[in-house]
């Protein structure tokens, strides 16, 4: 007997990423026809209304529980236990666990760093108590206002401390990999990175080419801006200065403010410095990573390209772009001259959703609307957090897909999902695969 | 700090879990903070009052100003020579006789009875009703009062002072428990006690403080938390200590009334309470008025409204409804005979005792509802959103950790968690008196209006 049901949580907490697990794994259960656990924001109780379910009164901090089975009960009961599972990963039962970053700062003075990941418009409380605490802050949280962003970085001037961000995607910082971070082997090369994908894209074929990474510093995408005024970029190419591992820096960058550049050209800095600024006719990111390998001395590789087994069908007529990458997204229409490139890691996309490298859904479904006559392009990145296995929902969609697929694959050997098997996955579904981004664009280019 | 680059960090992780779990699956070691979205419509308020460049400095020196005073019981006066004319004071926010509740009304009728103002209680609840007396809360004549809180001019007042930062508090004397003034009984034994408090009990004790100097209520606060009290719903030790401390001197200055005085004091286990809410008033009044401070001065309730002060908000109430305690029955009663949560003594709270406290008082967890394990949970908590620990006042159980004091109505709208309250509860028909025990928690709108209030009051936003 199918049923459906809606519950609601009062006061029950948890992280949109975790939701959409729980709520992916409940789906796939035997039996369930939907299911979907999401906080009570008015964008998830339109989603669950639109899915047919009558929702009770309930507010953003209360969870729901919307399932439709033939066994809603049990389904309930699954996503009640993956929901407890989720919310106790260790802490001895007798402490409390902090609830602010200013609590969890004054437990633990030996925690350098603070990674805020909270939604955008509540992560200025938490990175303001971290540099309050005189702690280097990431904040992966987008969609933070230019101005609390200007606020928070003077203040970590005065504190002495980096903020990283808002809208970071990735750092690795003494080879930890925080947020979206690939397994880089140690080496020469420290990055200052205003994108995340634009980092992960250069240190992957640096890696690939062996010459390792020191540090990876993101800035936040605004940071060059003339509102911003370039503060964490100069702080955190003056930190790669000063680290006696770091003998090259590669700064990773839309073109800055004129008056920013100037600044940080004039910075008196010891280590050479390449940038990557993308713009037209400048240099791309597989361009900016190979001067790097040059300036130090080493050899350039061929960049790893498995051609598809099936050639592009003679109608093709245009390039779209299906990005999870803002930057890759931007490289890509700028080598391509699409207008059709979409990044679906923007604002736009993220709200109330996880990101396009953990839920493959808004891709799948793209791939599966693309035409006979469109070479997609698109990029999968792996890494530390991103979905631990992108090939096993996109491959599929690729194979479907009726359009010509060019796969942009960000990744290194050491990362978790397994760089080979990937590539391999995506080529039998008969994609062309390119480790380098700009290549791939250029592949796709050529197929018109 | 410097030396990010050396080693790979520690890192306090806040949002979502999976990038916590991606740290810990390399090794990382992660401190990940159990967060949860603000108090709902309070995020904008939030940004801006946190941005305001005074509030880091005003905060600490307004908790600076609340952890430094040194309070002192320096002796007892007739409210008469505290009092305006034609004027009673009650406790918490404004409150009229239309809006007063059952024990406010009955107190003041009691009031009115003892001020010989009224011959019956008719009489008085017409008077009352055509404002024949001006009716004014405590907190603006630097006074407290538990319950009803109702201070009428031949009622004596403990004296505070403040040896630290110079000002004064006054709180009423504790009647007892049972049918009392204070939970709105006013039958002939409350009056006739009432009156033997005015002829022999306030002269004694003035003479008496008259004789010992001074009585460092820091000390003995300090020693009485460390002997079991929370200091809001238990006082014993803390009553103890003063009757050790002033014994002597009211033999050798009231020798009639001594056995009488000694034996009046001796049998209320409260007789502190009014002491040390004197001595949390004049505490946190001497961290009032800090421009952009988000510090609570004072939580108060008057049986229909629950009300708080901030310090950078002058003497600005915000106020929500007041709640019906949560706790054990006297007797018969229930909690449908039980009025909303009344009485100035959340003053013990808001300067770092009371529910603050709990971990202190593991004899009276079971009497507030719980184990030994959910008052030390209860005080834990509290250090969520209170600025300071207190320097003095300290918790043998938790490692002499001092008290969590001073609560920031930020820290409120952030955690969600409402200060933990300890309370008598009142019967809710004028006249009855006590009925309970128990915790009270208190409206969270009266904090995030006070947010709000803060945030336009901000000089910038960001």
């Amino acid at each position: 007997m199918s049923g459906a049901t809606v519950l609601v949580r009062p006061g029950s907490y948890h992280d949109s990423v975790t939701l959409m697990r729980v709520s992916r794994a409940v789906s796939a259960l035997p039996g369930v026809e939907v299911a979907m656990v999401a906080m009570a924001t008015a964008l998830n109780v339109s989603i669950i209304e639109e899915l047919g379910f009558a929702v009770p009164e309930a507010g953003p901090g209360d969870l729901l529980v919307a399932v439709r089975a033939d066994d809603p009960r049990a389904a309930v009961e699954e996503a009640e236990r993956h929901l407890s599972a989720a919310h106790r990963p260790q802490a001895a039962p007798e402490e409390q666990r902090p609830l602010t970053t200013r609590s969890a700062a004054t437990a633990a003075e030996d925690a350098g760093l603070v990674l805020v990941s909270t939604p955008g418009e509540h992560a200025f409380a938490e990175a303001y108590d971290a540099i309050e605490a005189g702690r280097h802050v990431m904040i992966f949280s987008d969609g933070v206002p230019v101005a609390q962003e200007r606020r928070l970085k003077e203040l970590a001037e005065a504190r002495g401390v980096l903020v990283m961000g808002p809208d970071c995607g990735t750092a690795v910082i003494a080879g930890a990999g925080l947020g979206f971070a690939n397994v880089l082997s140690p080496g020469p090369v420290g990055v200052v990175a205003a994108s995340g994908t634009g980092a992960q894209q250069v240190t992957c074929l640096l890696d690939r080419a062996g010459a390792g990474v020191s540090h990876v510093l993101g800035v936040g995408g605004r940071d060059l801006s003339a509102e911003v005024g370039g503060l964490s970029t100069v702080r955190a190419l003056r930190m790669l200065d000063d680290d006696p591992g770091t003998e090259l820096i590669v700064l990773v960058s839309k073109p800055p403010a004129p008056e920013v550049a100037r600044a940080v050209r004039e910075l008196p800095l010891r280590t050479p410095v390449v940038p990557a600024l993308l713009r037209e006719g400048g240099t791309d990111l597989t361009e900016a990573a190979e001067q790097a390998l040059r300036l130090l001395g080493r050899p350039v590789p061929e960049w790893p390209a498995w051609p598809a087994w099936r050639g592009a069908r003679p109608a093709a007529k245009r390039v779209t772009g299906l990005y999870s990458g803002g930057t890759l997204a931007a490289e890509a229409a700028l080598i391509t001259g699409s207008r059709d490139i979409v990044d679906f890691g923007d604002d736009a996309y993220t709200r109330g959703r996880a990101h396009p490298m953990i839920d493959p859904a808004l891709r799948v479904e793209a791939l599966a609307t693309a035409g006979e006559s469109d070479v997609v392009l698109m990029d999968v990145v792996l890494g530390h957090a991103a979905d631990p296995d992108p090939a096993a929902s996109l491959a599929h969609a690729v194979a479907r897909s009726p359009a010509t697929v060019v796969v942009a694959l960000i990744g290194t050997e050491g990362d978790p999902q397994d760089l080979h098997r990937q590539a391999a996955a995506f080529r039998e579904a008969g994609a062309a695969v390119f480790t380098s981004n700009a290549q791939a664009a250029r592949h796709a280019r050529s197929l018109l | 700090m410097t030396g990010l680059l050396d080693t790979p960090p520690r890192v306090i992780t806040v949002g979502a879990g999976l990038f916590d779990e991606a740290l810990r699956a390399q090794a990382v070691p992660t401190v990940p903070v159990e967060w949860r979205p603000p108090l709902p419509g309070t995020g904008e308020a939030l940004a801006t009052v946190l941005a305001d460049p005074r509030r880091r400095a005003a905060n600490e020196l307004a908790v600076g100003r609340l952890l430094s005073a040194r309070p002192q019981l320096v002796g007892v006066r007739r409210a008469a020579e505290v009092l305006p004319v034609r004027t009673f004071l009650h406790a918490g926010p404004p409150i009229t006789w239309e809006r007063a509740s059952g024990p406010m009304r009955g107190a003041l009728i009691g009031a009115m009875l003892l001020e010989g103002l009224a011959a019956d209680a008719d009489e008085a609840a017409d008077r009352l009703a055509e404002g024949a007396v001006e009716l004014r809360p405590c907190h603006e004549h630097a006074a407290v009062g538990p319950m009803a809180g109702v201070v009428s001019p031949s009622m004596w007042l403990l004296e505070v002072h403040d040896a630290e930062h110079g000002g004064t508090a006054y709180c009423s004397l504790n009647e007892g428990l049972g049918k009392v003034l204070r939970y709105g009984a006013y039958g002939p034994e409350v009056l006739e006690r009432l009156r033997w408090m005015d002829r022999v009990l306030g002269p004694a004790l003035a003479a008496a403080l008259g004789r010992t100097g001074p009585i460092d209520l820091r000390a003995l606060m300090a020693q009485a938390l460390q002997m079991g009290d929370e200091l809001h719903n238990r006082n014993r030790a803390a009553t103890s200590l003063l009757l050790r401390a002033l014994a002597p001197a009211v033999v050798e200055a009231a020798p009639g009334e001594a056995a009488a005085v000694l034996r009046f004091i001796d049998g209320n286990d409260h007789f502190f309470l009014n002491a040390g809410m004197a001595a949390a008033k004049v505490s946190t009044d001497a961290a009032r008025d800090v421009p952009g401070s988000t510090l609570v001065v004072a939580m108060a309730r008057n049986g229909t409204d629950f009300g708080v002060q901030v310090s950078g908000l002058g003497g600005r109430w915000f106020t929500g409804p007041a709640g019906v305690p949560d706790g054990l029955y006297l007797g018969s009663y229930g909690p449908g005979d039980a009025n909303p949560d009344i009485g100035d003594s959340t003053i013990t709270e808001t300067a770092g005792l009371g529910g603050f406290a709990m971990a202190a008082a593991p004899a009276i967890v079971r009497f507030v509802g719980g184990e030994v394990a959910d008052a030390v949970k209860a005080t834990r908590s509290m250090y969520e959103i209170a600025l300071a620990e207190h320097p003095a006042y300290q918790i043998p159980g938790l490692g002499f950790r001092g008290t969590p004091v001073g609560i920031d109505v930020t820290l409120v709208a952030r955690t969600g968690l409402p200060p933990v309250v300890n309370t008598g509860i009142a019967g809710r028909v004028a006249g009855t008196g006590q009925v309970g025990a128990g915790l009270v928690r208190p409206p969270v709108e009266a904090f995030t209006s006070a947010l709000t209030a803060l945030a336009d009051a901000s000089p910038q936003r960001p």
